[in-house]
């Protein structure tokens, strides 16, 4: 990095480095043209081919959900039920909830990027169980097959929560269907955490210590704790739904004995944790993200690692605090609710670090940048609204109305979803080989950053005002509100539009990247784009620190020759 | 559920790593460093299967709490002596498979492949045992669904059943008990089947000589899997079947 | 609220805001006090994010790269991850102390509130007073008394809400759940059923009327349907045969019912339990589990034999059950393999009917 000079060039206002673009080429064998035919990509053991055959698929499915949201938005476009019938609009909302979370925010970071990077990350050649990572995305599209066979077949109606005795009992929609989706589902989550979890601990290179890891990975450690010891218990809930449905045998049916609130504890003993599952390896992006368009090592490296970890563990021991109004015990509403406020303490030291890696860095502002700026500002805003509806007398007025819609969707949408398309950004030039165009980029980051503000914070006050959540009709007086959240769903929708087509048109068209046109620290950028499919010729030795600027400034040989 | 895809490639993955495909040998820096994945990676994935068995020993825990004279009379109706005898199974079974890995360490391929067949033919009489039960409950209307009766509790003595009748609300509540017992057990005999599956196929290979020049993480680790099965039924005899027993009455 | 912030300001902040149509009326006696909680927690996110947004923004500014070339690495700071940590970690506290607070006086009811019934039921509300008055997707209450709603489904979980009294209770099948509140200004306000429960779940809306007390009167007067609950419980008692063993004799088979409610029983196992609604409801359908001590566990199970309805009937007459009276009138009566007397008694001339 030259110093400044103002009688030289001026100062350009980003970092990208690209090859001379008149003599650059892709490099002539990766892991994209190592092997061909389509069943070298079905048969793949390549933890990268696999995290693109993801990227695919969860791609899909988010386009599918968004296309509920948008049925559903156009629906509350009036008061009056007068789009779709009632069971139509529960439906709507189930599939919307199902898919989003199940078959997409769960796998998103995760399946794609942490699929791709983490090997690399850590100078290995690969995940420690390919076929099982293998396995892991075939069971990701058994379990979306069978989530639209729910769909074609006539729906779901249940709510992505699948309360019992709704569930079990009053409904004779394909319930079974969409409870075996999800169980299958959730097995693609647990090979993928535990394959994470095998690798970060085994398959390190030599020199790479816990704490000379990229912030990436202790996220993506932390999730996977959550996605192993979090997601049989989900399994267990949906299990016995079944049997319940199939057989009748009581367990959540009040007349024969059983309690329909063991279902509730089962159920958010895992859908708790998951939050979190979805929730930190978007962070784990931004804290790469910030850190390269800082030039800087994250501020408080430890305090950001442990906090992770910290997030995961409390996590575990809140989940009560989705029933607080259910007729549970007071005092264990005292406990729970005392752990919510725990948890939320890590959230916030991060955002705070992530802010002073700013100070005295030297900020560009390319797309993966703004789409972080964007996480910053709204998960802090879902963050202090999750406060909200910790704090116990407040929740007694706010659940189940549409201010959970409008924090849940904060967190997860301004927050994940956000972290996920910096993800996708930052890393595109190093899975493709190719440049995304910045302009367009920037455009679809500003338009999503406007409609989501547009659609979810009206939603915090119709919450307020008591209207609840999935309500296919509301009083005359919520439908200002109401329709100011479907304008911002439209922009929000063309703001996602826009990267799918971009994106795909960069693959032909982009410009060519070459091997680190973020000059960032981190393994992943010191070799090969697209990486060849050993991701090294040989071995790493880690012999820096995390987000090391100064061992880059003095790399003389920033590439590893390409594969001629 | 689904150990026996895990295990299946584990095994494949490890088997290629000794036979002709080089990338997968690639990805792993040494042998060493394989077997310990490999181990790791089963022990973490057993500590999946605790909590997946975890949420139903929660709800036992929960009910029999509640209800606890229907689970003692309900529990009597199990059979001690056939549940003892399948525990003995399980743990003779356990034991050679412990005998069966020294086995391959020490490469006596026969040791192994006797000791491969005699764990699945204890986990085969275990099973064949459960079907007994499972059976007998069929017969005397102790499966929890449509058909399930509350006859025997309410009146015992007309079906000449040595217990203290229950009032018919409690009797209800052993539908719930038997729910448990059937959810538990099931569970317990699905992972006991899927271990059975690929104990035929670690037969064959053993049978081969894989196993017996040095290569052992594929019974190692089923070794450990087959272990963690044995254990949830040691939870499981005295949980179900041992509650409120007086055999000195 | 006067008291801690301007009066003006509260005003702006709920009843301008109300008359457009972007917050709650306060209606009642909590209403403030949530409001309170809320506008501080409002004022924390706002007081948050606009720091964290001033703070990106000047790092951006003054450290964009055209002014700051060359970045300086920086490890961290112990001193501000501190501050960063026990700062939040304090308001969070403080937060949750104000919440609990909050939560036990909602969920807590005082022992003078008068007491509602309501059934949820897909995918009605039906409301039940004491008197007799029954309502459907309505409730009508007055001002300046606490109101208890003592609340069961029938089938799924339901949750009760009213927004402008800021309460909201989850109603769940097989067991009985309160909220209470006391309604400060005459009015209609939404009631809605805020927990998805099938079909029409958006249809489960109603209108809470709250009139003075005055009003109030002349309308229980009005709709005063027939026989108060307590009276429906009284044929239920009868009809259904309790009365055959809870006579109130010495020798009866059943405990003594008068005046149960409210006390401690002592069960056949030892343990102790205070006779509140749950008890007398769950008594009825697991009698098994609730057998005063001293007596035989011999008393039938009523699961499915008598409605939500039915029960909540039952368990307003025991709760006012003074004294075994009436239910030996209603047990002469009700005891026909007996011969007629061929002489008119006292007892043959009552008619067991109110």
């Amino acid at each position: 990095m030259s110093t400044a000079n103002s009688q030289s060039a001026p100062i350009s206002h980003t970092i990208l480095s690209l090859p001379d673009q008149s003599t650059a080429r892709m490099p002539k064998r990766s892991y994209l043209n190592n092997e061909d035919g389509l069943l070298s990509w079905l048969l793949t053991g390549d933890h990268k081919r696999i995290a693109i055959l993801y990227l695919i698929s969860i791609t899909f499915f988010f386009f599918i959900g968004g296309a509920f949201a948008g049925l559903i938005r156009l629906e509350l476009l009036t008061p009056q039920p007068d789009l779709v019938s009632a069971d139509t609009y529960n439906k709507f909302f189930t599939m919307h909830g199902i898919i989003m979370v199940f078959l997409f925010l769960v796998p998103s970071v995760p399946a794609t990027l942490g699929n791709f990077l983490i090997p690399i990350m850590l100078g290995a050649k690969d995940l420690a169980f390919p076929k099982i990572n293998l396995l892991s995305w075939y069971l990701y599209l058994i379990g979306g097959t069978l989530t639209l066979a729910a769909l074609v077949l006539g729906g779901v109606d249940t709510g992505w929560t699948f309360t019992t005795p709704l569930s079990t009992h009053y409904l004779n929609t394909h319930v079974l269907t969409a409870a075996t989706a999800i169980f299958i589902a959730g097995f693609s989550s647990i090979f993928t955490g535990l394959n994470f979890i095998v690798t970060i601990h085994r398959m390190r290179c030599p020199g790479m210590t816990w704490f000379r890891m990229p912030l990436f990975v202790w996220s993506h450690y932390a999730a996977s704790l959550l996605m192993v010891l979090g997601t049989p218990v989900l399994a267990i809930a949906l299990v016995l739904v079944a049997l319940e449905r199939i057989a009748g045998i009581g367990v959540f049916d009040p007349a024969k004995g059983g309690d329909p609130l063991l279902f509730q504890h089962l159920f958010w003993f895992y859908s708790h944790p998951a939050v979190y599952i979805m929730i930190l390896p978007g962070m784990g992006v931004i804290s790469e993200v910030i850190s390269t368009f800082s030039r800087k090592r994250v501020f408080g490296y430890t305090a950001v690692a442990f906090s992770s970890v910290a997030i995961a563990l409390f996590g575990f021991f809140v989940w009560e605090h989705h029933m607080f109004i259910m007729g549970v015990s007071n005092y264990s509403a005292l406990v729970f609710s005392l752990l919510t406020m725990l948890v939320a303490v890590p959230s916030a030291i991060k955002i705070f670090n992530w802010t002073f890696t700013l100070q005295k860095g030297s900020i560009t502002f390319e797309t993966p940048m703004l789409y972080a700026f964007g996480f910053m500002g709204l998960f802090t805003i879902g963050g202090l609204t999750g406060v909200f509806l910790g704090s116990l007398g407040m929740d007694i007025h706010l659940t189940e109305t549409y201010f959970i819609v409008a924090h849940f969707h904060f967190v997860m949408v301004g927050g994940m979803l956000m972290a996920f398309l910096a993800g996708v950004h930052f890393w595109w030039p190093k899975m493709t080989g190719r440049m995304y165009p910045e302009s367009l980029s920037k455009l679809a980051a500003v338009t999503t950053f406007i409609g989501f503000n547009l659609t979810f914070l009206p939603q915090f006050i119709l919450g307020y005002l008591g209207m609840p959540r999935r309500y296919h009709a509301y009083p005359p007086e919520f439908q200002v509100l109401n329709v100011l959240s479907t304008a911002g769903a439209t922009v929000l929708g063309i703001g996602y539009m826009l990267p799918l087509l971009y994106l795909g048109w960069s693959l032909k068209y982009g410009a060519i990247a070459g091997n680190n046109p973020w000059q960032a620290t981190g393994l992943e950028w010191q070799i090969q784009s697209p990486p060849i499919t050993p991701n090294f010729i040989e071995t790493p030795i880690m012999d820096h620190e995390a987000y090391d600027y100064e061992w880059l400034a003095n790399q003389t040989k920033h590439e590893v020759t390409t594969v001629g | 559920m689904d150990s026996a895809i895990t295990n299946t490639e584990h095994a494949i993955h490890a088997e290629h790593e000794h036979a002709s495909l080089p990338q997968h040998r690639h990805h792993f820096e040494t042998e060493e460093q394989q077997r310990e994945v490999g181990t790791f990676g089963m022990w973490l994935f057993l500590l999946t299967e605790i909590m997946f068995f975890g949420g139903l020993f929660f709800a036992y825990l929960l009910y029999r709490n509640w209800y606890y004279p229907a689970f003692a009379v309900a529990s009597n109706q199990l059979s001690v002596p056939l549940g003892a005898f399948n525990t003995v199974m399980l743990i003779s079974s356990g034991f050679c498979m412990a005998v069966g890995v020294w086995a391959a360490e020490v490469r006596k391929k026969n040791l192994l492949v006797l000791m491969l067949i005699l764990t699945t033919f204890f986990g085969l009489v275990f099973i064949g045992v459960k079907g007994v039960e499972y059976h007998e409950k069929y017969e005397n209307h102790h499966i929890p669904g449509a058909d399930f009766s509350v006859a025997q509790f309410v009146n015992p003595a007309a079906y000449g059943i040595k217990e203290q009748p229950l009032s018919p609300d409690m009797a209800q509540h052993t539908e719930i008990y038997f729910f448990l017992y059937f959810a538990m057990t099931g569970m317990h005999a699905v992972h006991m089947i899927i271990g059975i599956v690929l104990l035929f196929w670690l037969i064959r290979r053993a049978n081969r000589g894989d196993f017996s020049s040095g290569y052992v993480a594929p019974i190692e680790n089923f070794g450990l899997y087959w272990h963690f099965v044995d254990i949830v039924w040691l939870f499981l005899f005295p949980l179900l079947y041992l509650i409120n027993r007086h055999p000195l009455h | 609220m006067d008291r801690f912030i301007s009066p003006v300001l509260w005003q702006f902040l709920t009843k301008w805001l109300h008359a457009s149509a972007l917050f709650p009326a306060e209606a009642s006696g909590i209403s403030p006090y949530v409001d309170a909680l809320y506008f501080f927690l409002l004022l924390m996110t706002i007081i948050g994010t606009t720091l964290v947004a001033v703070l990106l923004l000047t790092f951006c500014l003054r450290y964009r790269r055209e002014k700051n070339p060359v970045a300086t690495q920086v490890e961290g700071s112990t001193l501000l991850e501190a501050t960063w940590t026990i700062i939040p970690l304090a308001i969070f506290l403080l937060v949750f102390v104000w919440g609990a607070l909050l939560y036990f006086r909602i969920y807590d009811p005082p022992t003078n509130a008068m007491n509602i019934y309501i059934v949820g039921k897909q995918w009605m509300w039906k409301a039940e007073h004491p008197g007799g008055q029954h309502e459907i997707n309505a409730l009508h209450v007055p001002t300046g008394r606490p109101v208890q709603l003592t609340m069961i489904s029938q089938d799924v979980f339901h949750s009760f809400s009213i927004p402008d009294f800021r309460v909201k209770r989850e109603v769940i099948p097989g067991r009985y759940s309160t909220v209470w509140f006391e309604a400060t200004e005459p009015g209609t306000y939404h009631l809605f059923c805020t927990q998805y429960c099938g079909t029409l779940h958006s249809m489960m809306i109603g209108e809470v009327t709250v009139l003075t007390p005055d009003d109030y009167k002349k309308w229980l007067d009005q709709s005063n349907s027939g026989m108060s609950l307590a009276q429906n419980g009284e044929r239920l008692f009868a009809s259904m045969g309790c009365n055959a063993c809870h006579s109130g004799n010495a020798a009866a088979r059943g405990p003594n019912l008068a005046g149960v409610y409210g006390s401690k029983l002592i069960l056949t196992d030892g343990s102790e339990r205070l006779v509140d609604d749950a008890y007398l409801r769950d008594a009825i359908l697991n009698p098994s589990q609730h057998v005063t001590a001293g007596y035989a566990p011999i008393m039938p199970t009523y699961q499915g034999q008598i409605s939500e309805d039915g029960l909540i009937d039952l368990v307003e007459y025991i709760k006012g059950l003074q004294n075994n009276y009436r239910v030996q009138q209603t047990l002469m009566t009700s005891q026909s393999d007996q011969a007629a007397p061929t002489t008119p008694t006292a007892a043959t001339n009552e008619t067991g009917k109110p």
